[in-house]
């Protein structure tokens, strides 16, 4: 029923990269928007449309079954100056081929809405869940997409890069100036 | 009198009745909060039941009160002070944890470790395994009532934690394995200190293993309780002892080794009944392969230096700060702006006593990461939660939760 995992060699990763490469290309075609290989890690890039089949050929496919979702994260790649403003990064693990694989999806800001992966694996339901709280793109089809990380009542979402590190800036003796600009300050009387 | 036979009638109705199963929800259940506050969450985890008796008919986990954005800290970081706050995550395993980030950076930047320090990595990494071991059979056994575990396990963890505050100067959080090697070289004492631990802890787990392995109330309470099945298992993303208890032998220290590991003799425990007690003997079975794994790798940690050769990433040696110039600058660069990291992403992943916990790390060129997502496998691990505490009693829940081994510090970073 599960297949079990081979322990292969270094090698393998690469010829497991080849592998996916093909399969992904003959099935997808076009709608796979590009592919990157970097440190031995295969990278493939579709559009959101995509993502559902995408995640079921790689899932089912007799050679590729990649049984497990490992996490879905978000990227704000605003600071990097690149085009569109999102990417939700799945990472997906075969036992089968011993291999890891990602699939980046870029998400334009005013439209941040991805399908859901959790009819595929049922991990995805945390994972999304985080990626809208952190990032606040939104999973179609996800039985309950709430923050889980922040309060429920929690404004804004704090991985975005306009987004600040600090409430209010830290006063030191070069900036106290500034800080306190326009602050009343009360004296006890 | 009429009373106490109204009563008898009463517990004799219920005792036939004995709900189990959502068909009876709705009926007269009682929605309880168990946690954040609670001794048995093993953390700030907040469980919505909702109960029929003492019956779990739902169970809702709420996460995130320990969430302190450390993914947003790293992004203010450089890769150097990032170090710290990978310990804080998984705070039972911080070398591992550190071993992971070191990993990642290490594949971006390129650099080689030298051999002396990647076996001391590993005899870290395993000494943190049966430090954090201990501690889940500490409170597993602790939370089901067997307070006696609890006290033995901590006494030898002590001598773990020892051979840690020796090397680094801190007990738990060591921040010790770092991009490049370790922070300093391995005191003199280490090897005496890890023999000493290798010499006495097979009989100290003899000692736990004889308190419960074979005792009728620790089956009473673990056998068949929570049963993780495979194929949920694998849905979830579950890893570590918890799959492997479920049947599948998947260890990334075998599959796709890191620092030498394959040439360790070790085994990896596999059992498939995927109840608690499967998850027991897993653990302790995995304690017993890593002291293995530590007495292969001290006899053969060879001499040399700790920490990478390359200047642009690694600290000069402080004699040399007082005699070359080019020495000072270094330092002075490393230490102020940190060192840069080509632009590039990795996703990479060690076993940690959790299982997979894996490091994405977008580089941007910078000396800060862009992005740093940890998956945490407490997190995977913890989603299963509701589908195999459903149904069973909230005393179960209490032997499952600790079966499951989450850590909260890294389910909300």
């Amino acid at each position: 029923m599960t297949d079990e995992p081979t322990f292969a060699p270094e090698g393998s990763a690469r010829a497991a990269a080849t592998l996916v490469a093909e399969r992904v290309a003959a099935h997808l075609g076009d709608r796979l928007i590009g592919q990157e290989t970097a440190h031995g890690e295969l990278t493939l890039i579709v559009a959101r449309e995509s993502l559902r089949p995408l995640a079921r050929l790689l899932r089912d496919d007799p050679d590729l079954r990649f049984l497990r979702l490992v996490d879905i994260c978000g990227v704000d790649c605003l600071a990097m100056g690149r085009e569109p403003r999102f990417a939700v990064v799945y990472h997906l693990h075969s036992l089968k081929l011993n291999a890891w694989v990602r699939v980046r999806v870029p998400i334009e800001e005013d439209d941040a809405v991805v399908p859901s992966l959790v009819d595929e694996w049922t991990g995805a339901d945390w994972c999304e869940r985080e990626v809208y709280d952190l990032f606040g793109i939104r999973f179609e089809g996800h039985p309950n997409l709430t923050r889980i990380l922040t309060p429920d009542d929690w404004e804004g979402h704090p991985l975005l890069k306009d987004y600040p590190f600090e409430p209010e800036e830290v006063e030191y003796s070069f900036n106290v100036h500034r800080v306190n600009a326009g602050r009343v300050v009360q004296r006890p009387d | 009198m009429s009373r106490q036979s109204d009563f008898e009638q009463q517990m004799a109705v219920d005792d036939e009745r004995r709900p189990v199963g959502p068909e009876t929800a709705g009926e007269q259940t009682m929605v309880l909060n168990m946690g954040p506050q609670h001794p048995s969450t093993h953390g700030v985890l907040r469980l919505v039941l909702e109960l029929d008796g003492e019956v779990v008919l739902k169970c809702t986990p709420v996460i995130g009160y320990l969430h302190t954005g450390i993914e947003k800290t790293y992004e203010s970081k450089t890769y150097h002070a990032g170090v710290t706050l990978t310990d804080r995550m998984d705070y039972l395993a911080p070398l591992s944890n550190n071993l992971g980030f070191a990993l990642a950076v290490e594949k971006l930047l390129e650099i080689e470790v030298p051999p002396r320090a990647t076996v001391a990595r590993v005899i870290l990494a395993e000494l943190t395994r049966i430090g954090s071991h201990l501690v889940w059979l500490a409170t597993q056994a602790l939370d089901l009532g067997a307070m006696s575990v609890f006290l033995y396990c901590f006494r030898e963890r002590e001598m773990i934690l020892d051979i840690f505050e020796s090397c680094s100067g801190q007990r738990l959080m060591t921040s010790y394995i770092r991009p490049g090697g370790l922070k300093q070289a391995l005191p003199d004492d280490f090897e005496p200190r890890v023999r000493e631990f290798i010499r006495i802890f097979p009989s100290r787990l003899e000692e736990y293993e004889a308190l419960l392995t074979d005792n009728f109330m620790w089956h009473e309470r673990t056998v068949g309780i929570g049963k993780l099945k495979l194929e949920d298992a694998l849905a979830l993303g579950v890893s570590g002892p918890c799959l492997r208890a479920s049947g599948l032998g998947w260890d990334i220290r075998k599959a796709n080794p890191y620092c030498g590991y394959e040439q360790y003799d070790f085994d990896v425990p596999v059992r498939d009944e995927g109840d608690v007690y499967a998850r027991y003997l897993v653990r302790v079975a995995e304690m017993r392969e890593s002291l293995k794994i530590v007495q292969q790798a001290i006899d053969w940690l060879p001499l040399g230096p700790t920490m990478t050769s390359d200047r642009k990433v690694a600290f000069p040696p402080r004699s040399e700060l007082a005699t070359s110039m080019e020495a000072l600058i270094h330092h002075f660069k490393l230490a102020t702006e940190g060192y840069r990291v080509p632009a590039g992403e990795t996703y990479t992943c060690i076993e940690s006593p959790r299982g997979e916990i894996g490091y994405y790390v977008v580089a941007d060129g910078s000396s800060k990461p862009y992005r740093v997502h940890v998956r945490a496998p407490s997190f995977a691990n913890l989603q299963a939660i509701s589908k195999i505490a459903e149904g069973g009693l909230v005393a179960d829940l209490v032997a499952i939760i600790g079966s499951l081994d989450p850590i909260l510090g890294e389910v909300d970073r």
